[in-house]
């Protein structure tokens, strides 16, 4: 169950992310809670690749064979991280013309509909 | 519906997510026990089979690279919405020519709004070479070492960031706003996608590996790994310039605003 931990932490940052989304009265808070929702997947592919004793796997300076941590998962990590600062800043602009359109970064008040 | 019914709304379904997770754990091996295949399989035939010592990037630019280009597109596409939203025609009463500023007097406006100590000047202005000889560094060495052209592009696109940070404002909006960004940006978009075509050309595959090797831990080596790394980069590069000079644009248009 130890060995377990790093998973149950990664569940842990998920929900706390969510419970953030779920109860924000700010739309900024709210893209920073998606954010740290989002952190835990991080973790979760970090604690799936994890080797024990394993260096990073780069065969710049160590010859091929050496044990090394699993390279599949940091290639998903790393353009996971590109795409979701992309993709925040669309958000956090989407939230200026909330706020623009509306005057209000709380989602509960923004149930106004113009055509 | 009241914030107290969405929360006890939220923590059932939580609570039981939670419980199901921790139950479905419970047989994964424990960390650091890896068992594969595919990390073995990979770090094995990576460095014979495309002379890259860097794995995660031959990973990226290579044995995943549709996936990449996929996801490079996701980079566009967002770019594309941030410029789309805050596109000047939809500015609510921003009509800034209207006021009939001379470019000299918005320049006064903008250091009035924005004002500097000479030291972080002196610093900021100082770094700005260092920053882009490390993310050229960067970005072309991604077969090899470390990086790759999302870092890299992620690195020279911090430059301008930087002049504007050191108080030229000027100096800034000419660098952003030259049309070599905007080449840049489709350069790197399209540059990606030509690469694999040029497999479908030599009878192959779409993103096949069709150029020369070289010499493992050569700059020139890994074929279409280092090509796509650099067009990366500049997609990166375009990308994350294009965001900034919009969100900038529009707090100066604001603070010009209250000013006024």
């Amino acid at each position: 169950m130890l060995g377990h931990i790093p998973y149950f932490i990664a569940a842990w940052i998920f929900l706390w992310g969510l419970y953030g989304i779920v109860t924000s009265t700010n739309l900024v808070h709210q893209v920073v809670c998606l954010a740290v929702l989002q952190t835990s997947t991080y973790v979760l592919l970090l604690t799936i690749g994890y080797k024990l004793g394993g260096t990073a796997p780069i065969f710049a300076d160590i010859p091929v064979g050496t044990v090394v941590v699993d390279p599949l998962v940091q290639a998903l990590m790393l353009t996971d991280i590109v795409v979701e600062a992309t993709v925040m800043a669309l958000l956090l602009s989407m939230v200026v013309k909330a706020n623009e359109l509306a005057g209000t970064v709380d989602p509960d008040q923004l149930r106004i509909m113009t055509g | 519906m009241s914030s107290r019914t969405r929360l006890i709304f939220f923590l059932f379904p939580a609570g039981v997510l939670a419980a199901i997770f921790v139950w479905g754990c419970r047989d994964l091996p424990a960390v650091g026990d890896y068992r594969g295949p595919y990390g073995y399989v990979i770090t094995q035939v990576t460095v014979p089979e495309r002379h890259a010592t860097d794995v995660v990037n031959a990973i990226n630019y290579d044995y995943r690279g549709f996936d990449t280009l996929g996801e490079e597109f996701i980079l566009f596409a967002s770019v594309l919405g941030v410029l789309l939203l805050f596109r000047p025609s939809a500015r609510i009463g921003g009509d800034r020519d209207k006021n009939g500023d001379d470019a000299q007097n918005r320049q006064v406006k903008i250091d009035d709004a924005l004002p500097i100590s000479d030291a972080l000047r002196v610093t900021m202005q100082a770094f700005v070479g260092i920053m882009i000889v490390f993310g050229v560094y960067i970005a072309t060495h991604g077969q090899l070492t470390p990086g790759g052209g999302f870092q890299g592009g992620v690195i020279l696109a911090s430059a301008p960031m930087v002049v504007y940070l050191s108080g030229n404002v000027w100096a800034f909006e000419r660098i952003v706003s030259h049309p070599l960004i905007k080449l840049v940006e489709c350069l790197g978009a399209g540059g990606y996608a030509l690469i694999g075509m040029a497999g479908l050309l030599a009878g192959a595959h779409f993103l096949t590996n069709i150029i020369p090797l070289g010499k493992t831990g050569d700059l020139f080596s890994s074929g279409t790994i280092a090509v796509i790394s650099v067009t990366v980069g500049l997609e990166v590069t375009g990308a994350f310039v294009l965001l900034m000079q919009t969100y900038l644009r529009e707090i100066i248009e604001e603070r010009l605003g209250q000013k006024s």
